[in-house]
Parts: structure tokens; sequence; C-alpha cells
């Protein structure tokens, strides 16, 4: 791997750019490797690398049905923070969020991590108890949160509105001031170049089409360009995690919903924070280039098709004018949806399987993105030593048994 | 949005429904012996197929009561509708063209 540096910046301008290297090979798949991984978004190739980083293990194939970062790595709204209520749930996202605040070094790739704070927005009397009681709780977890008042919202958010006749009247909100953005698509490569680099196979266009089961382990998988050994196979397949987990006889708790997500045209800075609404489901920040980026709530249904309904999008529409009057007269330039992986607790399962050298990391719902680092660290650890991670031992399959749910439902800041 | 075809009210906007997920999932009948595995599987565990799918809905805004249907998840093309206590009509062939 060329590092990146000022010298080969300037390097490369004498030669009008012309020279960069390619960010990664792109492999003949081989007939096995020690670990195949499922699946080349974030959370897959950043279980790659720190395999490979971690554990020295590099006999590692990353296989991808599209594109890398294509699913949805590419169709999330970059948001991160860590501001979970539960001991679990903080601790792995503030692991994740530590490593956010490392990544472009260690990888030797701008992912463009922004710290630019993070609000909740409370709306109710239910809304302020709520996130007084998440901002004392993050407080005990070492997390960094405040309480403001709807006068500290406005210095904070002026284009925010505060009116106490609102619609939806700003009772105050919760801040994380180390929660932000990052380029999304720049995880997924930075990713796959640092993976690569250390030798890490990693192959496009090769969707699983089954799983190999013998004697109760797993033995390789099939794939549209072959079949593959391996001795453990790993899923990171989001909104496609039911679907694989089923190649394996597997059943999960699982339920796949489409998530919307839309930008509008760019415009100059006017928002230099991310605010969140849980009750009335709007989420906006603004992209380099000057977009507002905005999601909403999962539509209702079961579904894998990467589109929802136009009436969830209209009404976060009329929150979202609601809350910024100076959105009025924006136009919204493109709309898509990306399938979600949601469970019963709406928290991940990051987890070894009844089936030998086969790992299950997914679940993660609306809230995958943020714990990217930390997602791909603790799987690693899991895969690498066949035993989970400390920081993901709680969110293991067994949990749905034992009943010592996560349930993050309304206590993660958003509502699922 | 869904054009979804309500038993008793024929064809409504989907915004006048609400949800019910996966359909014919039947109360374990003698509680009282299941293992906590089993009760996972009965709370907790459901099938998320990428085809056809039996689901439930309710015309929230409508009739106001439940049915079934049977919908392709990716496509959302609704095969059947049929009322709670009816027998479930056998699963269709494959998708649209193209649609798996």
């Amino acid at each position: 791997m060329r590092r990146y540096s000022i010298l080969s910046l300037a390097r490369n301008a004498l030669s009008h750019h012309q020279g960069w290297p390619r960010l990664w090979r792109s492999p003949e798949p081989r007939r096995a490797y020690e670990i195949v991984i499922v699946g080349g978004g974030g959370h897959g190739l950043a279980t790659a690398y720190y395999l490979a980083k971690e554990h020295g293990i590099v006999d590692v194939a990353v296989l991808e049905k599209g594109w890398l970062g294509g699913g949805n790595t590419g169709r999330n709204t970059t948001i991160i923070r860590s501001n979970y209520l539960w001991d679990e749930s903080a601790a792995i996202y503030e692991h994740a969020l530590r490593l956010w605040e490392g990544l472009s070094a260690d990888l030797n790739f701008n992912v463009m991590l922004s710290q630019r704070g993070v609000l909740n927005l409370a709306h109710t009397l239910h809304d302020l108890r709520e996130g007084a009681r998440r901002v004392h709780a993050n407080r005990l977890n070492g997390i960094d949160a405040e309480w403001l008042t709807p006068a500290e919202v406005k210095a904070f958010c002026p284009i925010v509105n505060v009116a106490r006749d609102a619609r939806y009247p700003v009772l105050g909100a919760t801040l994380q001031r180390r929660g932000g953005v990052a380029r999304h698509d720049a995880v997924a490569w930075g990713y796959a170049r640092a993976a690569d680099a250390r030798g890490v196979d990693i192959v496009q266009n090769c969707e699983v089409t089954g799983i190999e089961v013998s004697g109760g382990r797993v033995t390789g998988v099939r794939t549209t360009r072959g079949a593959i050994g391996a001795r453990k196979v790993a899923i990171a397949a989001a909104g496609h995690t039911s679907v694989l987990a089923a190649m394996a006889g597997i059943r999960l708790p699982i339920q796949s919903h489409p998530l919307q997500a839309l930008v509008s045209e760019p415009v100059k800075p006017v928002l230099d924070c991310v605010v969140m609404s849980n009750a009335v489901h709007v989420y906006v920040s603004q992209s380099d280039k000057g977009e507002l980026v905005m999601g909403a709530g999962i539509d209702a249904y079961n579904s894998y098709g990467q589109r929802g309904s136009f009436h969830v999008i209209e009404r976060q529409m009329a929150a979202c004018l609601e809350l910024f009057p100076i959105f009025g007269r924006m136009r919204m330039m493109r709309s898509w949806a990306g399938i979600v992986d949601v469970c019963p607790d709406a928290s991940p399962i990051v987890s070894k399987t009844p089936i030998g050298g086969l790992y299950i990391n997914g679940g993660w719902g609306t809230g995958g993105f943020k714990s990217t680092p930390g997602s791909g660290w603790v799987f690693a650890h899991t895969i690498a030593r066949d035993e989970p991670h400390p920081l993901n031992a709680p969110f293991s399959l067994d949990r749905f048994a034992t009943g010592a749910l996560i349930d993050e439902h309304g206590a993660a800041a958003v509502a699922h | 949005m869904l054009l979804i075809p309500c038993p008793w009210c024929g064809p409504r906007d989907e915004s006048e429904f609400r949800y019910g997920g996966e359909a014919h999932i039947g109360a374990p009948a003698n509680p009282g012996s299941l293992s906590d595995a089993d009760w996972a599987d009965y709370l907790f565990m459901r099938n998320n197929p990428k085809g056809w799918f039996r689901e439930r809905w309710m015309h929230a805004q409508g009739c106001r009561r439940w049915f079934n249907a049977v919908r392709h998840t990716v496509s959302n093309e609704i095969a059947a509708v049929y009322r709670m206590g009816e027998p479930p009509p056998p699963a269709p062939g494959p998708g649209r063209e193209g649609e798996t």
C-alpha cells in the first residue's frame, strides 16, 4: 500500500494525479480460505481489517454480491454517536466512537469524521424525563452528555424553531459534542484498502448462494463464482442476515424493513450540527457538499425492496418543516431506502451460532453505521478466538432464550 | 404507498392500515411445559423470507378488523387476502420476472 501523505500528494500533483494506484486488488477467489466474510460493507470490511491487524489472520476473503459499500454503508445518514441508555449498548458504541476518533490515522485514509455535536430534541414531558435520564446514564458510563435548555438549544442551533406555540415545542435537548458524521463511502474504501494491504482478498460481484455445513460445522460457501471452502464463515450482511442464516438452517429474531433517507439540493452552510428528534422522527445534518441529509423512521412492513412508501417521508418532511421553518422552500433531490434488520429489542446480534465456525453480525437495525469500527473489532475477536469479547458477549443470540434482552427501543435516543 | 385490498372494504391506501407482522403464529398449547428455547422461538423467532410472506394487517382507519395477506417482500405484490380463521391459500409461484 502506498501511504498517503503531503509528500505523495505533491509528487502525484506533478504527474497530474494520473499515477495513483488502485485502492485494492480484485483477485479471483481462491478455492479455500481460513475465514470467509459474507458482506463487503463497512462491518464486513472492518472485520477483515481487525482480523488482520489485531489477530494476525490474513487468510481471509470478503465476498460482496455487488460493489463495496453499495448496501447500507452507502445508504445511511452517516450519524455517529454513543449516547445509548443501557450499559451494554453504551460500552460497545463508545468503543466504536473511540475507534472512530483515531480511524483516519489508523487507516491512512481520511474518513472525514466531523465531531460537530448531536442534538436529541425533547418535545414532551416524557421526552424530557427520558433525555435527562439518558444524560445521567451516559455520564455514569463516562460518555460526554449535556442537557440543554430551549434557549441553549437555540444558541447551539439557531435555525431550530423553539417557539412555545410550535407544533412540536422544543422543551430541551440532549447534546453529545463528540457525536457527528463521517463520510460513509470513505469508511468502506479505507477499510478495504487497509485490509487488502495486509493480504485480505476482497471479491466483488460474488454472491453467496449457500452455506455448506457438515457434521455440525461449517465447511464453506457456494457462490455465483464457484464453491469456496472455509474453516470459518462470518455473516455481515445487514438487511439480508435472515436470508444468509436460513441457508444454514438458523432462524433469527430479525425482521427486515425499508429505512428511507433523502437529500436536498446543496445550499450554503446553514446547519453545523446534527439534529435528531425521536418523537417526530426527523434527523438532519448538512453534508460537506451542502446537501441536507435527512432520515425517516422504518416502513412498517417487511421488505427487501430497497424502497419505501411515500407517506412515511411525507410525514417526516412535515415534521421537519415545523422544526426548521427555514427549509420551507428547499427542494429534495433524491430519496432511497436501505433494508435494515431489526431485532425485537432493537439491539444487534454479534454472536457465535449453534453451528461450529459460523458467526453472525447483524440486527443492527437503524443504527449500524455508527458502530462500524466497534462492530468489526468485536466480531474479529469473536471469530479469531471463537468466543465473544466482553463487549459483545451481551449481544449473543442466546439472550432471546435467557431473557437478558437489551431493550433499546425508545431508549436509544431514536425510535426504531 | 401500498394499495391493500381489505377483505371487507376493498382496496385502500396503506396509510389506513396497521401492520401486524408474520401471520399464523399460534399460542403454545401447553405453555407450562415449554422450554426456554421454545419460548424464545414462539416470542421472538420469525420467518423473514425474501419472497412470499403471510402477514397480518389491521384496517385501523376503516373497519378496524384484522386480516391476513400474502405479499411478496421484494415486489410488494399482494397475491391474496383472507379473513382471520380462513386457511391460508397455497403459496404462489415465484415473483414476477426478475424478482426473486
